[in-house]
């Protein structure tokens, strides 16, 4: 093995490599199952943009909270939420980690820092504001995360989240993950500026742009930035340019797009292969090392599935618990 | 000890106390301290109509103006309950629920159930309600039906000082998010009030007056047209049993039940448009489940289903009047 020239050690990059993988097999799961009519209701699939979530969410811990957007599975995966409770959970069960009673779309863990996906586009900034204000009054060293997608970050409420984060000083991030497309849309189209960064100064916030496929980018500038907050340095943005490997929710035909547009992203911005190449180039990590993590992953997801089918559905008792009133 | 104060000094001291008494209560809002960055004295409003006037002095930091930004700082409450904090937000006017009601009915209102029982979110949103203050047609309503609908908030609406304090300190209390409406033109109403903390249970209605021939369910500031109605309407020997519901989610529908089983007649009295109102709620309610019991259709007083207009002469014409209350309970018994 040679020396390793990554800011990471060789268990964390294991790690990191794990968690992408993990992010990616759920995600290619779900594509063929939901396609086979076997999970219910909206899916939006985060394949493709794993780097970003295990960059950022490698610099957090249980105490750093994360409000998440609908395409919410690979924040889930990377703040710790166990798989085969969200596997439960997409597929309607009671053993499901909102006792079915959320879906893909509101999959929350609150003891890991994971405030929900949501399905209200941008409403999540506010709410990461919250966790920031939390943590700052504590003085805890904790920080808010909030995700939202290119399409949301033109929302009022993430609009003023900015602003008001940095009124109160808060330790905040704010990830735009931009994949291109709000839905169908272009963001060259709906996104009137021409750079994040410069929105980000209109607010008065330090902001920085990273290739989103590249996980060591994202890993260094989400650190320099959480530190800065951690210190009491206030909020900033960061924006990962990235690309979704699937459609906008499932079922999407994607017409849209430009024709080739995502076997080339899968042959030349896949950020696994790109991280997988530089691990192994660097002669810090082998093949064999990454494949058999490969193996064991599939098996993990298999596993989900297989328990998520079997396990029981939600009864009428369920349908009037955890609130506060029946009428 | 008790003693005369107003509610606005009422809602302050449960503030106060409850701030005092666990760390984890923290207060926000436009202009709740007021003046902050400015030049001038701190705490310089203590909030719009002076609600909060003298905390800061007493608790510094945990209350925190806010820029006039309600999406953002109503979702950072709620946000900070989700964490463990208690924060009570200001909204100043349930008006302004328009531009951050995504916050309040698709978040909080829907954690706890959407996560399957494993987030709480006690946030307390106070906000002024209702008319009377000239204040036209963008502050000056009462919107509790709107919160009523959505599962997952308590929507609470108190008549007096002493209800108040009771009231906010056990909306500060509850695990779940909370809808504290404050009748702008009941500010200055005084009751006694004890000096020490005391909670008052969700859910249960207040027989603000007994009577045995008719029953009227109602709220906040209609509860003293109705008293009025009803002073008037015991001249001509009518007797009405006049129930403040104090909390609109949840209802205690078996007081007023209850008391109608007794009475066999019914007035419902909501300062709010009457279309799903809290009026048509109850009556529905009411001919579900005691049918049998009535004498009378029941009868209901309410807004006119328009906006709140400013004119004095119009706005007067707007709110239900003791007289109507009173028409409507003749209208009733003499069925």
């Amino acid at each position: 093995m040679s020396d390793n020239p990554f800011p990471l050690s060789r268990d964390d990059l294991l790690t990191a490599y794990r968690t992408m993988r993990t992010i990616r097999e759920f995600e290619e799961r779900l594509h063929t199952d939901f396609a086979r009519g076997d999970i219910p209701g909206f899916v939006h699939l985060y394949a493709g943009e794993e780097a970003s979530a295990v960059g950022i969410m490698a610099h957090l811990n249980d105490n750093d909270r994360i409000a998440s957007t609908h395409r919410g599975h690979g924040h889930c995966i990377a703040k710790g939420v166990d798989v085969k409770a969200m596997m439960g959970e997409i597929y309607g069960k009671s053993t499901g980690s909102c006792r079915g009673k959320g879906g893909s779309m509101h999959i929350a863990d609150i003891d890991k820092g994971m405030m929900g996906a949501n399905g209200i586009l941008g409403a999540g900034a506010p709410l990461a504001c919250g966790a920031g204000l939390a943590a700052k009054y504590r003085g805890d060293g904790g920080v808010g995360i909030s995700f939202v997608g290119d399409g949301a970050s033109n929302q009022g409420m993430f609009l003023e989240s900015l602003n008001l984060a940095a009124v109160w000083n808060l330790p905040v991030i704010f990830v735009v993950e931009n994949n291109g497309y709000a839905e169908s849309t272009s963001v060259d189209w709906a996104v009137a500026c021409d750079s994040y960064v410069d929105r980000a100064a209109g607010f008065g916030l330090p902001g920085v742009t990273v290739d989103g496929t590249d996980f060591f980018a994202v890993y260094e500038a989400a650190g320099e930035i959480i530190s800065r907050a951690r210190e009491g340095g206030g909020p900033s943005m960061l924006e990962c340019k990235m690309h979704r490997l699937f459609g906008h929710f499932e079922g999407d035909a994607q017409t849209y797009r430009a024709e080739g547009e995502v076997e080339n992203l899968r042959a030349n911005r896949d950020c696994l292969t790109q991280f997988a190449d530089r691990v192994t180039e660097a002669g810090v990590i082998t093949r064999a090392e990454l494949n058999a993590i490969d193996g064991e992953v599939a098996k993990l997801i298999e596993q989900a599935v297989t328990e998520a089918i079997a396990a029981p559905l939600p009864t009428q008792t369920d349908l009037t618990t955890d609130v506060y009133v029946s009428y | 000890m008790a003693r005369t104060l107003s509610m606005k000094d009422a809602i302050n001291e449960a503030l106060d106390q409850e701030m005092t008494r666990d760390p984890n209560v923290i207060v926000m809002g436009e202009d709740i301290v007021g003046g902050t960055g400015s030049p001038g004295e701190a705490d310089a409003w203590g909030g719009v109509l002076g609600v909060t006037k003298g905390l800061y002095a007493k608790h510094g930091d945990r209350l925190m103006d806010t820029p006039l930004s309600e999406s953002a700082y109503i979702g950072a409450a709620i946000g900070a309950a989700a964490c463990g904090m208690r924060p009570v937000a200001e909204l100043m006017f349930i008006d302004f629920m328009g531009v951050c009601l995504d916050e309040i009915f698709n978040q909080a209102a829907k954690f706890k159930y959407m996560f399957g029982g494993k987030a709480e979110t006690p946030v307390v949103i106070r906000a002024m309600v209702g008319a009377g203050f000239r204040a036209a047609a963008q502050h000056s309503q009462m919107l509790t039906p709107v919160f009523t609908h959505i599962p997952g908030l308590k929507v609470v609406c108190p008549s007096n000082a002493y209800d108040a304090k009771g009231l906010l300190i056990q909306s500060i209390r509850d695990n779940d998010p909370v809808i504290f409406c404050e009748h702008k033109n009941l500010y200055a109403s005084e009751t006694d009030v004890p000096d020490e903390s005391y909670t008052i249970p969700f859910g249960e209605a207040n027989v603000v007056r007994e009577g045995g021939h008719c029953t009227i369910v109602t709220y906040g500031a209609m509860v003293h047209k109705s008293m009025e109605a009803a002073k008037e309407l015991a001249k001509d020997g009518v007797e009405c049993e006049i129930i403040d519901l104090r909390t609109l989610s949840p209802i205690d529908m078996d007081t007023v039940l209850e008391s109608v089983e007794n009475t066999g007649r019914l007035v419902c009295v909501d300062e709010a448009n009457p279309r799903c109102s809290i009026a048509a709620d109850v009556s529905a309610s009411v001919s579900q489940e005691a049918f049998d019991a009535l004498k009378a259709p029941i009868q209901m007083v309410t807004a006119p289903h328009t906006p709140v207009p400013f004119s004095p002469a119009l706005e007067d014409l707007y709110i239900p009047s003791a007289e109507r209350i009173a028409s409507a309970v003749r209208k009733t018994v003499s069925h």
